[in-house]
């Protein structure tokens, strides 16, 4: 990559008490890249984001905004604006007001402050409500709200807080187009903290898996989901069917492991040179059920069954091993296996991972 | 270092607010201080004593006026609190209610309206009237300024406590009147305890209704202690505050700590 | 008991007649009587005797008769003329300017303080708030006292102050500035408690999201934290300055017999039995003063809740 880098974090560590939310994290984030922060809660994502804000100061190490050391500066003193999770709008001032908010305290001209206002109120397509107040906008509207106060004083980067956590599902889906479509249209790098990976893997550039307070993994949508680095964020990341295996030999990046299931197969792997004991990752989805089954095969008796609609789950057991596998209802008529049946199992080694457990 | 950024920290307030301590609590230390002066005036310390201590409590004049306080406030608390607890019921928990808002208005009026406008009018009436009995007027007349502060706590805990309760109750069979006994009393029991506490101290402390109404015979402590400030500060004088700041101070936790108490195992 | 009885009970309960069947006129019987009968009716009463006449012995006759407003503002001569008098105009003038700088002072100290308390954990929240209302507590005559040994001659803030030249025997007692001082000390509670709850309730957020536009400090207080703790203020404005304009003990204490204040000229025309009229019209003045007060506030409070 040979972009600037907007952000720059070098061994920061964060102690709350004998509790440590954050071990000495290091990783940069390009400019006008959407980067997000995938994590359970306590994972140190929001910690993270707001000691980029200035609401939080790192125990030790440094952060960079655009080269420039920040640490030493408040809040209010960075070129920095957030989206909160509750939105933190003014509710006493009308939403004019709130974008008006940021506007005024750089010393912006009125005249520019009321271009620039009417501008982005019309870029959340809230231009009509500018006279209203938070307390009578719906979830949504109030999310485009903050969105506009926070990019109105075109910072030089955008954090946005879990901003879609509080939206009913159809609408967070909606939104999330929007936030992508607004990123591209500003440039501006955008920094989004979530606990949901879906919305992680639907809107990123590049993601930052955070896991007890370290960076678990950094990468593309594909590669996190794919070519997950560790057991902790195959597990994190989308569902998995995890196995214990014996490791028998590692050669360029492929480990050969004996199977509970008693075959021998040979897998991508990431961290497991020089182990015996590894950890073999295969995503349901990957298994394949009856004529398609294919690759790596085997006989498995089918002992529950979840109709999902689109999808049909299937619980496995073969030779006492469970698995995992999930089937996409293609036709009406896909979904012709019935519990307790015996079927053929399959998945391709290419599609596994094997994992330092 | 830690602090640096925290924007919600403003510096210099903690100073402040030990100084604002300080001073809440410097003037009742200096009574309490000046109780155990030996010498005759006030100002002057001459050596640590006990003495103002015994003639307060051999006072006579003292203990009778602390008599009709205390029965005065006793009396004015029970009336008060019924008084109020049936207005929060019929008020909060009543179906059409008419003049709802404007009985509303008029159980707290006495908050809203200052008491020399209240004690004059009650002593006008009372002597128009003919009510004699000093007693009585102290008893109407602290009842009447009471109620407020015992309906206010009652009032809001019976506004915080949802209809299931008690729906609940009914659909399990209950009474009106059981339901009112076993489920809505015990729960808005620390609201009707705070409220109590508040009417009694409230009783207590008057000075301006009692001073007007009182006659002769039914002196009650703020006003005995007005007139003892009146003829000069003494420190027999500082005594008698300093019991009184003592009690004060005790009722005061145990009724926070009941109340505080009562919250917490509800909620 | 029956099996069928146990099943059936509810069939009956409707034609059974409900013990509270009227809890509201039952409920608010007895507030009505006892305000009516200490408050309501007296009130009247009281609006009545400011517009009867003197008596030759203390008392009155029930003579329409304006001459008691007549007299806040002028003196009648012998001869009946009226002379503008400006003694009663000055009492009036201190009780608005010493409740008004009693409620102004202590929302200086009670904002700050509130803040700060509300800042903390919950248990120290619980103490600090503890430790605010406790002096509540203490009967405020003792409170007043307190303040009049601080001050008075020999008291320890002369003796203090003598230390660095000041005369001896000096005594701050009997002015507006010992009657404020007391009133400030107490009504502080009055005041702390609704801003702390107003500030209690500030969602912390909004102060970052400020500090995150651009606001400094102060910037915040300003535009942020003051007017969401408004509501909070506007109580406190109200149950600080409504006691302190009918204030008795205060003027009575510390300002000596020449610096009254409305409370205190009331007082005067009742203790002795020396005007009843006079004294009545003094205090529907005060209570007009007051009931004006609310409605503005109430009226201001109202329009803001429609627009917010």
């Amino acid at each position: 990559m040979n972009e600037a880098k907007a952000v720059e974090v070098r061994s920061v560590s964060k102690s709350f008490g004998t509790y440590q939310a954050l071990r000495s994290v290091s990783f940069d984030i390009g400019a006008n890249e959407f980067f997000t922060m995938l994590g359970p809660s306590g994972c140190g994502k929001t910690t993270l984001l707001r000691m980029l804000a200035g609401f939080e100061t790192p125990d030790s190490g440094s952060i960079r905004l655009h080269g420039r050391e920040v640490l030493d500066l408040p809040p209010h003193r960075r070129r920095v604006n957030t989206v909160f999770q509750n939105y933190a709008l003014f509710p006493h001032m009308t939403l004019e007001q709130n974008v008006a908010f940021g506007l005024e305290n750089l010393g912006w001209d009125r005249a520019r402050i009321r271009a620039r206002v009417g501008e982005m109120l019309e870029r959340v397509h809230m231009e009509t409500m500018a006279r209203r107040r938070p307390g009578q906008l719906s979830g949504g509207q109030r999310q485009r709200v903050a969105l506009a106060r926070a990019l109105a004083p075109d910072p030089e980067v955008l954090l946005l807080d879990e901003p879609l956590s509080a939206l009913d599902l159809k609408l967070r889906q909606a939104m999330r187009d929007e936030l992508r479509k607004l990123q591209r249209d500003s440039g501006i790098t955008f920094v989004f903290v979530t606990h949901d990976q879906e919305e992680a893997l639907d809107m990123s550039d590049r993601i930052a898996v955070l896991g007890a307070g370290e960076v678990q993994q950094i990468g593309s949508p594909t590669e996190i989901y794919e070519e997950p680095a560790n057991r902790f964020v195959a597990d994190f990341v989308g569902e998995t069917n995890f196995f214990d295996v014996e490791v028998l030999e590692t050669v360029a990046g492929q480990a050969t492991v004996r199977t509970p299931f008693g075959l021998v197969i040979t897998a991508p792997e990431t961290g497991v040179a020089g182990r015996r004991r590894a950890t073999l990752s295969v995503r349901p989805e990957k298994v394949n059920l009856g004529d398609q089954a294919q690759g790596v095969t085997m006989q498995g008796q089918v002992v529950n069954k979840n109709y999902m609609g689109g999808y049909t789950h299937y619980t496995l057991d073969i030779g006492g091993i469970e698995l995992r596998a999930s089937r996409r209802n293609a036709s009406r008529e896909g979904d012709a296996i019935a519990a307790g049946e015996t079927v053929n199992v399959g998945f391709a080694p290419l599609s596994a991972r094997v994992l330092a457990s | 270092m830690t602090r640096r950024h925290d924007v919600k920290h403003y510096p210099g307030l903690g100073p402040l607010v030990a100084l604002f301590f300080v001073y809440l609590y410097a003037p009742l230390a200096i009574v309490v201080i000046y109780s155990f002066n030996a010498n005759r005036i006030v100002g002057v310390w001459t050596g640590f004593s006990l003495e103002w201590y015994a003639s307060a409590l051999n006072n006579r004049a003292l203990m009778n006026a602390l008599k009709t306080s205390l029965t005065v406030a006793g009396v004015a608390t029970v009336v008060a609190t019924t008084i109020a607890l049936l207005a929060a019921l019929a008020i909060i928990r009543g179906r059409n209610v008419r003049f709802r808002k404007l009985s509303e208005t008029v159980v707290n009026l006495p908050l809203l309206l200052p008491e020399i406008v209240l004690a004059v009018a009650s002593l006008i009436f009372f002597s128009l009237i003919g009510l004699q009995n000093g007693m009585m007027k102290l008893i109407i007349a602290h009842s009447a300024f009471c109620t407020p502060f015992a309906f206010l706590p009652i009032r809001a805990r019976l506004q915080g406590m949802s209809l299931d309760f008690e729906e609940a109750s009914a659909d399990l069979y209950a009474s009106r009147w059981t339901t009112f006994r076993r489920v809505t009393l015990p729960l808005i029991f620390p609201g009707v305890f705070s409220g109590a506490m508040l009417a009694f101290l409230i009783s207590m402390d008057d000075f301006i209704t009692s001073n007007l109404l009182s006659t002769g015979g039914t002196t009650t402590l703020p006003v005995y202690i007005f007139s003892l400030i009146r003829s000069g500060t003494s420190p027999e004088l500082n005594a008698i505050g300093t019991l009184l700041i003592v009690a004060s101070l005790i009722l005061a936790t145990v009724a926070l700590a009941v109340a505080a108490r009562g919250a917490r195992n509800n909620d | 008991m029956s099996d069928s009885a146990l099943h059936n009970p509810p069939l009956d309960r409707p034609h059974r007649p409900r013990p509270w069947h009227n809890l509201p006129f039952w409920g608010l019987l007895p507030t009505w009587v006892l305000m009516g009968f200490a408050l309501l009716v007296p009130v009247v009463i009281v609006a009545a005797v400011s517009v009867a006449t003197r008596g030759t012995h203390g008392g009155f006759t029930w003579d329409f008769n304006l001459a008691s407003y007549r007299q806040i503002l002028f003196n009648e001569g012998w001869t009946g003329e009226m002379e503008f008098t400006p003694q009663y105009l000055m009492i009036i003038a201190r009780t608005f300017v010493l409740a008004g700088a009693t409620t102004l002072i202590c929302l200086i100290f009670a904002v700050p303080v509130a803040y700060f308390i509300a800042r903390q954990t919950a248990g120290t929240k619980a103490v600090l708030i503890y430790l605010v209302t406790l002096p509540f507590w203490v009967s405020m005559i003792l409170r007043v006292y307190a303040w009049m040994i601080i001050l008075g001659r020999g008291g320890p803030l002369p003796r203090f102050l003598e230390s660095f030249g000041l005369p001896p025997g000096t005594s701050f007692m009997f002015n507006d500035f010992a009657t404020l001082t007391a009133m400030v000390y107490t009504y502080m509670p009055l005041m702390v408690l609704p801003v702390f709850a107003s500030i209690e309730k500030l969602d912390v957020t909004l102060i970052e999201a400020a500090h995150d536009l651009y606001a400094n400090r102060w910037t915040t207080v300003r535009k942020v934290i003051l007017p969401l703790t408004a509501p909070g203020i506007v109580s406190g404005a109200i149950l600080v300055f409504v006691p302190s304009l009918g204030a008795v003990l205060e003027p009575t204490l510390m300002g000596g017999g020449k610096q009254m204040m409305m409370g205190s000229l009331i007082q005067l025309q009742f203790g002795g039995g020396r005007n009843w009229p006079f004294g009545a019209a003094i205090a529907m003045t005060l209570m007009c003063f007051v009931v004006i007060f609310l409605i503005f506030t109430a009226h201001r409070a109202a329009r803001k809740g429609d627009v917010a």
